[in-house]
């Protein structure tokens, strides 16, 4: 498949085209009608196979003849220390998805355009070198319950724990009319009682770490935890700060991961799918 | 006679502290408050920073006429602090003087109330908790209550609102913020990484990733004595002004939603959908995430990025005019925005509203053409002005500055390719830039909210020792609480929608 359609948009007829002069024609009167008709069909039809712009940064790969001294150049350059020493990886919990480290070793850390990152094994986020696959689900973690539960319906309740907004706003659009996961059944609900788990965006900071952990238990169990974006995985570019509390993820092992600065909509659905099982 | 106040005559501007000069405090109280009763001035910003055992006071007045910005100082004993307060005579400084006593135990007498800004990590006084706060009451059997948040029915950011209600008439909103302070001033000080504070920038507020971005930026450069070419300039200008078309349309969106058209939401939702995917389609990011670094670019914009950018824009604003036309001829929708949630001129002043907030009642501010940076220096840019200071105002304000920001994209391109080549390459980021030493360095950029302001300060050794960041909310949630008195509470929605105001840029 190429473009997705709401990259590459349809050009809109001109003024002059016998179409148009139709629409006036029929719809005079009913400028609604005619908005409809100019906007035609926006959603995307295949949520799982839309293909990105080329550089949207998505699942890196790391060359396989990495030597030690650009290993230790690009744990010196990242900003957030998401290249780990001992087993060298990259691990996208922590990433910001800056590209600086692209920028360094053009030829030997690539982010390819593949948004499907989301994962329910954080081990899994760790991209060693040489490895160029999809990052997948852990089987062996599977919760059985989750798919028997949620995978017609699953109600979630979003909380926003310090998140600069962008994480949020990437939430809001998946429920939009383009990406519209409402067709699987997925939606944000307003109450907790109303929830089958939360999903958490930011790095989860002091002031908002008791209403967090009041949410959460106000969801009935069997319950489900998502956290969305590396400042929540993480606590990403703010981890080295003394503002967090992240105590909250002591008692609690999130069902999901979704990497991203923030998380693309197509991240956070197609992980949402693999994990209730559609 | 001396000069009681150093002039910045360039935004950014940057000076040597040394060249501050600090008058005393009865002086600096008489001088700012004559000089805030012009109407042209407004105050940029207000803090404190320790030094040894005293407290220095740097105090930005903005000068619109002249695109001058005024830096005072004065200095006193931390140990009891006690300054009489300005707010009593200007009461935009208000904001300023409840975070410095919160941050340093300074106190105002005469302050109306010192409520606490954000109850920061690092608090003057460890002993209050934003839990246990005791909020503004109000004793009659009449009233009653209505608390909101800190977890808001929809996918936004935490905050609590306290209504006090006679029936369904609002009297008074308490907004009551902090909930999302991650520290982000004190995490600029931390390190010497460039990259980390350009990716911290972004992380201020992200649906204004690319205007603090480019504020620090701008800033960074400034304090290093680096000039970038005018060809990032303009595309810089581009990523910013494609955030406040988007942002604009998202809110129209937003406001189509609060008043239950769903045509109007899902139709803006989805040409918001089409600009930030034509940022993502240049840098990558559908918020512009790293699009703007100090020094330089890695996204550097080609004739394909400047196609794609005319050409999507030229659908946007077609569709959007369409919708828009209709939008705000519906008497439905013209019913639910005519005439709610009023800000008057005189209390957007004494607010200290900036930005759209401002224009919308009728202030004529924006940084843009009062202190121009970037390509805005050559522009002789006038900006939108409302007067009503309604829901319908900041509708048609967002409406009008879409287009003008379309206007100014075509101008910006058509200009970028006559003046240069796909030759003129740019040069990539550079992180190792070094600030000079001992110096105060302020930097401002028009946001699509407002005046974003940094102030950074080095010492000896060139490291950021002090930095600030002021959002335009700081300002503009106290212009949400007045919009909503003697309103309905069923208004709210729609009044803070029309403001969308940022939680995180506040409580930083």
């Amino acid at each position: 498949m190429e473009y997705s359609r709401y990259l590459h948009l349809p050009v809109p007829p001109e003024k002059e085209t016998e179409k148009n002069k139709n629409i006036r024609n029929v719809y005079f009167g009913l400028p609604e009608a005619s908005i409809l008709l100019h906007h035609g069909k926006q959603f995307v039809p295949d949520l799982k196979n839309a293909v990105l712009t080329e550089r949207f940064r998505g699942r890196p790969e790391l060359s396989a003849d990495l030597t030690t001294e650009e290993k230790n150049r690009l744990i010196d350059l990242c900003p957030v220390q998401a290249f780990e020493k001992e087993n060298f990886c990259l691990n996208l919990g922590k990433c910001v998805f800056c590209k600086e480290c692209h920028f360094a070793l053009p030829d030997k850390v690539v982010f390819t355009n593949d948004y499907k990152i989301a994962t329910n094994d954080p081990e899994k986020l760790k991209i060693f070198p040489g490895h160029k696959e999809a990052i997948g689900f852990n089987d062996a973690m599977r919760r059985k319950e989750i798919k028997k539960l949620f995978r017609k319906s699953l109600k979630l309740r979003q909380v926003s724990a310090g998140g600069d907004n962008s994480c949020e706003m990437e939430l809001n659009a998946a429920g939009n009319v383009n990406f519209d996961m409402g067709r699987y059944g997925i939606e944000f609900v307003a109450s907790p009682r109303h929830a089958d788990g939360i999903v958490i965006t930011g790095p989860v900071s002091e002031n908002m770490a008791r209403a967090l952990q009041i949410t959460w238990e106000a969801v009935p169990s069997p319950k489900i935890c998502i956290v969305v974006g590396t400042d929540a995985i993480s606590g990403g570019v703010f981890s080295s700060g003394n503002a967090l509390d992240r105590s909250f993820f002591d008692q609690v092992k999130p069902d999901l991961y979704v990497p991203g600065n923030p998380a693309h909509p197509l991240t956070f659905i197609n992980g949402l799918l693999e994990l209730i099982g559609r | 006679m001396k000069e009681s106040y150093l002039l910045l005559e360039t935004n950014p501007g940057s000076c040597s502290l040394s060249d501050i000069p600090v008058i005393d405090y009865v002086q600096f109280y008489q001088e700012i408050s004559n000089v805030l009763q012009q109407e042209p001035m407004h105050i940029a910003h207000y803090f404190c920073v320790p030094v040894d055992n005293l407290l220095r006071f740097y105090c930005m007045v903005a000068d619109d006429t002249t695109h001058q910005l005024r830096i005072y100082a004065h200095q006193c004993q931390r140990a009891n602090a006690a300054l009489e307060s300005l707010t009593a005579v200007h009461q935009s400084m208000h904001i300023f003087e409840r975070e410095m006593h919160e941050n340093f135990g300074v106190d105002f007498p005469g302050h109306p109330w010192l409520k606490p800004v954000r109850w920061p990590h690092n608090r003057a006084n460890q002993q209050s908790y934003m839990d246990d706060y005791p909020f503004f009451k109000i004793d009659s059997p009449e009233l009653h209550e209505v608390g909101v948040g800190p977890v808001h029915a929809g996918v936004i950011e935490p905050g609590h609102f306290r209504f006090i209600c006679n029936g369904e008439k609002v009297y008074h909103l308490e907004i009551h913020l902090g909930y999302q302070h991650r520290g982000v001033e004190s995490l600029y000080t931390q390190t010497n990484n460039l990259l980390h504070k350009s990716v911290l920038s972004e992380q201020i507020a992200g649906d204004t990733a690319v205007g603090h971005a480019l504020c620090f930026s701008q800033l960074i450069e400034k304090a290093s004595g680096v000039e970038v070419s005018e060809k990032l300039q303009l595309e810089r200008v581009i990523a910013l002004e494609l955030e406040r078309i988007a942002v604009h349309i998202g809110d129209t969106a937003a406001l189509c939603g609060d008043i239950a058209y769903q045509l109007g939401q899902v139709v803006c939702e989805s040409l918001r959908t089409v600009v930030i995917n034509t940022t993502q389609y240049w840098c990558g990011n559908r918020f512009g995430k790293g699009c703007i670094r100090p020094g330089g670019t890695h996204y550097p914009m080609s004739d394909r990025e400047a196609e794609e950018i005319l050409h999507n824009l030229e659908y946007v604003e077609r569709r959007y005019e369409e919708m828009a036309a209709h939008l705000y001829s519906m008497p439905g929708a013209l019913s639910r925005f005519d005439g709610i949630g009023t800000v008057t001129r005189t209390q957007g002043i004494h607010a200290g509203l900036t930005g759209m907030a401002a224009r919308m009642t009728g202030i004529e501010r924006d940084i843009r053409s009062s202190h121009p940076f970037q390509f805005f220096k050559s522009q002789d840019f006038k900006p939108v002005v409302f007067s009503s200071g309604d829901v319908l105002a900041r509708a048609l304000l967002r409406r009008s500055e879409i287009h003008e920001s379309i206007e100014l994209i075509r101008r910006i391109i058509q200009q970028w390719k006559n003046n240069f080549s796909s030759e003129d390459t740019l040069p990539n980021p550079d992180y190792t830039m070094a600030p000079t030493a001992d110096c105060m360095t302020v930097s401002m950029v028009e946001g699509w909210r407002g005046e974003i302001v940094h102030v950074a300060i080095t010492n000896e050794k060139g490291s950021i020792v002090h930095y600030k960041v002021k959002d335009p909310s700081l300002h503009n949630w106290f212009g949400l609480a007045l919009a909503v008195r003697n309103q309905e509470i069923s208004d709210f929605p729609v009044c803070n929608k029309s403001f969308n105001l940022s939680y995180c840029g506040y409580d930083l």
